[in-house]
């Protein structure tokens, strides 16, 4: 007999199949993905082994609580788990997993991408396009800022920050780094470690954060930490929104601290601070570093990996406690 | 002595436009449109500095005044300068090669990039303020890390590309003319013909020279023999692509995205591009950074400096 997934949010259709093929599961109908209770009311009624999930479930101490006993195993689909509070599922008993490494090239390549685009003003131009053109650019006018040969500072070393390195070595990038500890020279790879994240600041033309969020990088960007870039500089962040003291970035992107910055996380979502919309420096996108159809897929794989490898008592291949 | 004479055919980047002031007795304009009185406007001029979209044909060349030493054009492609009849007046002309590759490359992988991973259509989707929340079905691209990356023609900007796009772990491929030299390969596989080179284009960059030889090259055989889903980038030239082909593989989806700087007949721009959401459409800013731009003047200034001195400059076009 198969195991019971609930499988609380929408997927791509080759991760349904697959979930179809392993399990005896219950899928979330759709158009939304499902709340707390209906996730409760559906584990219940199938005597659900497991649940699979993303950021769209608020899996609070409550919500855990609720959750009927037969349930051993919840998946996040997703590399964060700001939505899912592990410690009570430890006290719980409940085996928490996420879907670490399976996002790496997909967010580095898409993190580039916003640094590239702001850098080069791609989104502004295509707005220029899509309203006609019909007029001459001058040989002076919209010039972007070139990337190649410039320094580029990364705020975590992980393996995505990591990842972002060995793209900007392909542009001829110095690299600089701030993490909690110094890396391996093999991991490095040349670039240079700032002990603390001001010293590395005045060295970034390009600065693009890779840090997990939380209370000791809350707001960790902001007008203070923000002053010491060089004039000029481009912002990335394609981690986390509550990284970002928005009041200060914005300041800075009006008054010429920041040339531009690309965003693909916000410290609200989807409920984004609006006036970001109102800016032609920033590149605006609604969190989908890891949304290219081959990651989403390895994705949910990842997390019914790890829930077929609990309930076959070989236990998470991506604990999130232990 | 009297400074010679500099005529400025079109608005130029600030810091250039200072360098001529100091150097010459320059004649600048605030002006971004093709200058329509360039022969009386020459009158005395010693040197010259044109754009694209300034015709310098035979014509007008033949009535430029006798003290017309050299032309420098602010572009790498001279199509609009008529060369031969420049050399049968004795005037020299000048360009910009090569300080244009990595700005135009860093456009191309841009280009690719945001086409792949539709960077145009969330933009206005989050703008317009329709974003509702995450989903792991929404706005799914391509993943372009560990791709197969087919580059047409292999010149100096298409080995810029490749070097950007092996930090992305993408397997190069190049069909051109002729193989290069190892050395500039660089691992990158050598298809001497369509045949063997198309189907291997997950994602497909041109950097072919224009002309009659690769007008529509890519046409609706081509577009049909790369694998389904495939993306397409052009930063080149506009002639490369019969858009009426391109729109309708966008519209199938054998063409999954496609990043345009470049246009057949631009500054218009086929109509049938600016409906679709699977494009990013740039006005033909390949090059467009202010150091590339202060290299291209400084690279101009330089030629007419040697041509007016009696030197041979680096950058003459023979």
């Amino acid at each position: 007999m198969k195991p019971k997934l609930v499988l609380a949010c929408l997927v791509p259709t080759d991760v349904v199949t697959r979930a179809r093929e392993a399990f005896d599961a219950v899928i979330a109908p759709g158009p939304n993905d499902m709340t707390v209770p209906e996730v409760v009311a559906a584990a219940t009624a199938h005597k659900a082994d497991a649940i699979a999930f993303t950021n769209t479930l608020p899996l609070n101490a409550a919500a855990i609580a609720a959750l009927p006993p037969c349930v051993k195993v919840g998946a996040t689909i997703s590399v964060g788990y700001d939505h899912f509070d592990v410690a009570a599922a430890k006290a719980r008993g409940l085996i928490a997993t996420n879907t670490p490494g399976v996002l790496t090239e997909c967010t580095a390549d898409f993190a580039f991408m916003l640094m590239l685009d702001a850098a080069r003003r791609g989104t502004e131009y295509d707005r220029v396009m899509r309203k006609g053109w019909r007029y001459r650019i001058g040989q002076g006018d919209l010039l972007g800022v070139r990337v190649t040969g410039k320094r580029l500072g990364i705020l975590g070393m992980g393996r995505i920050g990591r990842a972002m390195a060995q793209r900007a070595r392909g542009f001829d990038m110095e690299i600089f780094y701030h993490a909690r500890t110094r890396l391996p020279p093999e991991l490095e790879r040349g670039a240079t470690y700032c002990a603390t994240f001001e010293e590395m600041l005045p060295h970034c033309d390009f600065l693009s954060v890779h840090a997990p969020g939380g209370p000791a990088t809350d707001k960790i960007v902001n007008a203070r930490t923000l002053s010491l870039l060089p004039d000029g500089a481009v912002f990335v962040n394609a981690s986390r929104g509550g990284l970002v003291d928005e009041d200060a970035l914005l300041e800075a992107l009006t008054n010429g601290k920041l040339f531009a910055a690309g965003l693909d996380v916000f410290r609200q979502e989807p409920d984004y601070d609006l006036r970001f919309a109102a800016l032609e420096n920033v590149v605006l996108a609604p969190h989908v570093g890891s949304g290219s159809k081959e990651t989403r897929n390895a994705m949910g794989y990842r997390a019914l990996d790890n829930i077929a490898s609990v309930l076959a008592g070989k236990g998470p291949i991506d604990p999130l406690w232990t | 002595m009297p400074q010679p004479i500099l005529l400025v055919t079109r608005r130029l980047p600030a810091a250039i436009e200072a360098r001529a002031a100091r150097d010459y007795n320059a004649h600048l304009t605030a002006s971004d449109t093709p200058m329509k009185d360039v022969v009386t406007q020459a009158a005395g001029a010693e040197a010259m500095i044109c754009c694209p979209g300034d015709m310098f044909d035979a014509e007008l060349i033949a009535a430029l005044p006798a003290t017309v030493k050299v032309i420098a054009t602010f572009s790498v492609g001279y199509d609009h300068v008529d060369v031969a009849a420049a050399r049968a007046r004795g005037i020299a002309v000048v360009n910009t090669p090569d300080v244009l590759s990595i700005a135009t490359a860093e456009c191309a992988m841009l280009l690719i990039l945001a086409a792949a991973r539709r960077a145009g259509e969330g933009e206005r989707m989050i703008r317009a303020g329709g974003w509702h929340g995450w989903a792991p079905t929404q706005l799914m691209g391509t993943l372009v890390s560990g791709r197969r990356l087919g580059i047409f023609g292999l010149g100096r900007i298409g080995r810029e590309l490749a070097r950007m796009a092996r930090g992305f772990g993408m397997e190069i491929h190049y069909h051109d003319v002729a193989r290069l030299p190892a050395e500039l390969e660089n691992g990158a596989v050598f298809h001497p013909t369509d045949g063997t080179f198309l189907p291997v284009c997950e994602v497909l960059s041109l950097h072919a020279p224009g002309g009659a030889g690769t007008r529509h090259w890519l046409n609706p055989a081509r577009i049909a023999a790369m694998p389904r889903g495939a993306v397409v980038a052009n930063a080149a030239r506009g002639t490369l692509v019969d858009d009426t082909a391109l729109i309708a593989a966008l519209k199938s989806g054998q063409i999954a995205a496609a990043g345009l700087d470049v246009y057949d007949g631009e500054p218009r721009v086929n109509p049938g591009y600016l409906g679709l959401e699977n494009v990013v459409l740039l006005p033909h800013l390949g090059s467009a950074t202010t150091e590339t731009r202060d290299a291209m003047g400084h690279m101009v200034m330089d030629g007419i400096d040697a041509v007016l001195a009696g030197r041979t400059p680096a950058n003459l076009v023979r």
